[in-house]
């Protein structure tokens, strides 16, 4: 059954509070919050980022009613797409309940209407911050990123004017140079999160800071992916089945994180990407699942048959 | 015989630009800036050819534009004028073997920079323009590899430590940055460094300037026992004449932006014609 919340758009104020009798954020703004020229603005933009796999496009960010830094770009992405049809979940490093995520949930309902789940496989639009749910995505969704630092190129080269050309030209020397370095320094790449990675054979992009281990899942992806920067104005995407590849040396392959056999404390699944959690004082640590609702999924699912295989007994 | 390389009717220039420039500049005005719009012609007109494994030495005072054609010919700066083809034998580079007819100016920045990585290697006079000096000596050789497509750490490398060898540069140092090092150090690291990909064409720009002597004639003993090693054809850019005898077979005298005399080495030196390089080659110590 889809996790689907169907809640009043405007909770129920008393008398004395200052929006009592006001219209709903539903009346007040137009629809989606935007103004019907940003949302046009950002989807033309998306238009071109789409044609052109990994590029980043510019757009004119808006002020919004959260700060910049905070998912502002994701955000907008998410009120210049979203329609009443479809079904919203936003996630915060896997988690659908921390602040950052719920706050934007909310708002999002608010102008909208749209309902909000917790469950992937029913989310219609999914807005991420720094993961990618457990759950294989189909070509029916669309996931939307929350980038800070949409510049991979920035690690290198601090000047825009320099990185823009070195877009331009395919110029990515100086990328495998800091990989060449990492390697000589460390015998390995220390690159954890925003893993640079090479869109359709041509652009060097920032997925993000996305974990290596979802890295590995932008290849040939079912559903588009959508990456949007509200501070440094920049939009891009990788369209479906597209070739993502991580930058890596013929003899130093790309690796995702290794969790050395732990698995989930609290669902026992092995196949996640875990978190490392300390759990008393004493600073005994424990691993549990980053996407909180593939794991209670995968909860109910054991408690379930363990259900079952009792009545069989 | 066959050019490698020929460069015709090359200018620079630095400003606005009026049609009295090229009239009221140059080694007969005494002047490479024109006195009606101020401009700068850098290098006016320079026409040569390069031939397979020669030496051409350009030689002149500070600011007579030998610096700018080489790096014009480096395409690290725009001409206003001229045209520049690269003649290669099949065998070289085959993937970014440029059309011997085109006019390599005309080209895209992105071939211009396939062309320069396939073909050309660089020496400046400051180690600082050639290499990155906190990016280890390995690391400087391996960037242009990785620009030329390799993509072995391993392979790598193994190309590196076998440069290094052969520029006498300790090979335990190869995890160093370059500025660690000493100045002769540092220009073996770029020369090492410019004929990593084994380019057809290397240009060497007041490499020695700043060296002390006996460094220098190391370093100017092992350009000349690469350059036969490797038969490379180079262009030197030296406002010493002792350099230009030592390494080069022809000659170019630049002034004010342009050629005023151009021969065989042992010409120029030993019977100078124009009063320019009579007094250069006097003033010879």
């Amino acid at each position: 059954m889809p996790l689907t919340t169907a809640m009043p758009t405007q909770p129920n104020l008393p008398s004395t509070h200052w929006r009592a009798g006001m219209p709903s954020a539903r009346k007040r703004y137009s629809y989606a919050f935007l103004d019907e020229g940003a949302k046009r603005e950002i989807r033309r933009k998306l238009l071109k980022a789409v044609a052109i796999p990994g590029c980043q496009v510019s757009f004119g960010s808006r002020e919004m009613p959260i700060a910049r830094g905070w998912g502002t770009g994701g955000l907008q992405l998410t009120l210049s797409l979203i329609g009443p049809d479809d079904v919203l979940k936003v996630i915060d490093q896997g988690s659908d309940d921390s602040v950052n995520a719920v706050n934007i949930k909310k708002f999002v309902r608010n102008v909208t209407g749209v309902p909000l789940t917790t469950d992937t496989r029913v989310a219609t639009l999914i807005q991420t911050r720094h993961r990618i749910p457990e759950e294989p995505l189909h070509a029916n969704q669309l996931l939307v990123f929350q980038v800070p630092i949409p510049e991979p190129l920035r690690l290198v080269e601090p000047s825009e004017r320099k990185t823009r050309r070195m877009h331009a030209e395919a110029d990515y020397s100086r990328m495998w140079l800091y990989l060449y370095e990492d390697i000589v320094r460390f015998n390995e790449i220390t690159v954890g999160a925003r893993y640079p990675v090479m869109v359709n054979g041509r652009h060097l992009m920032d997925p993000s800071p996305i974990p290596r281990w979802d890295v590995a899942r932008l290849n040939q992806s079912e559903a588009l992916l959508l990456f949007c920067a509200g501070r440094e104005k920049r939009i891009y995407a990788i369209p479906a089945h597209t070739d993502v590849e991580p930058l890596s040396f013929e003899d130093f392959a790309f690796r995702v994180e290794n969790f050395h056999g732990h698995c989930c404390s609290r669902c026992g699944c092995a196949g996640s990407f875990l978190d490392e959690v300390i759990v008393d004082e004493s600073g005994r640590r424990t691993f549990i699942c980053s996407d909180t609702a593939y794991c209670e999924k995968m909860r109910r699912r054991g408690a379930a048959a363990d259900a079952a295989q009792e009545e069989n007994r | 015989m066959k050019p490698i390389l020929q460069v015709s009717g090359l200018t620079k220039r630095y400003g606005p630009g009026c049609p009295e420039c090229l009239r009221r500049t140059g080694a007969l005005h005494e002047t490479n800036q024109c006195p009606h719009c101020r401009s700068i012609i850098a290098c006016r007109e320079i026409t040569f050819d390069l031939f397979p494994g020669e030496v051409l030495g350009i030689v002149g005072e500070s600011g007579s534009g030998k610096s700018t054609v080489v790096r014009l010919l480096h395409f690290d700066d725009e001409p206003t004028q001229g045209e520049f083809r690269i003649k290669l034998n099949g065998s070289a580079g085959a993937a970014c073997n440029p059309d011997p007819g085109r006019n390599l100016f005309a080209l895209g920045a992105f071939e211009r920079r396939q062309i320069r990585n396939a073909h050309m290697g660089i020496v400046y006079q400051n180690a600082r323009m050639g290499l990155r000096l906190k990016v280890s000596a390995g690391g400087n050789i391996a960037e242009r590899l990785l620009m030329a497509g390799w993509r072995h750490v391993g392979q790598m490398r193994q190309r590196a430590a076998e440069l290094l060898i052969a520029t006498e540069v300790p090979v335990l140092r190869i995890d160093e940055p370059p500025q660690h090092f000493s100045g002769g150090m540092q220009q073996r690291v770029q020369i090492a460094k410019a004929l990593s990909t084994r380019p057809a064409v290397l240009l060497l720009d007041e490499v020695t300037t700043g060296l002390d002597v006996s460094v220098q004639a190391r370093v100017l003993d092992l350009i000349r026992s690469l350059q036969q090693e490797t038969g490379v054809a180079t262009i030197v850019v030296s406002h010493d004449l002792g350099v230009i005898r030592l390494l080069t077979s022809r000659t170019i005298v630049m002034r004010h932006g342009c050629i005023v005399e151009q021969g065989l080495s042992d010409q120029i030196l030993e019977d100078p014609q124009h009063p320019y390089t009579q007094l250069l080659v006097n003033s010879m110590l």
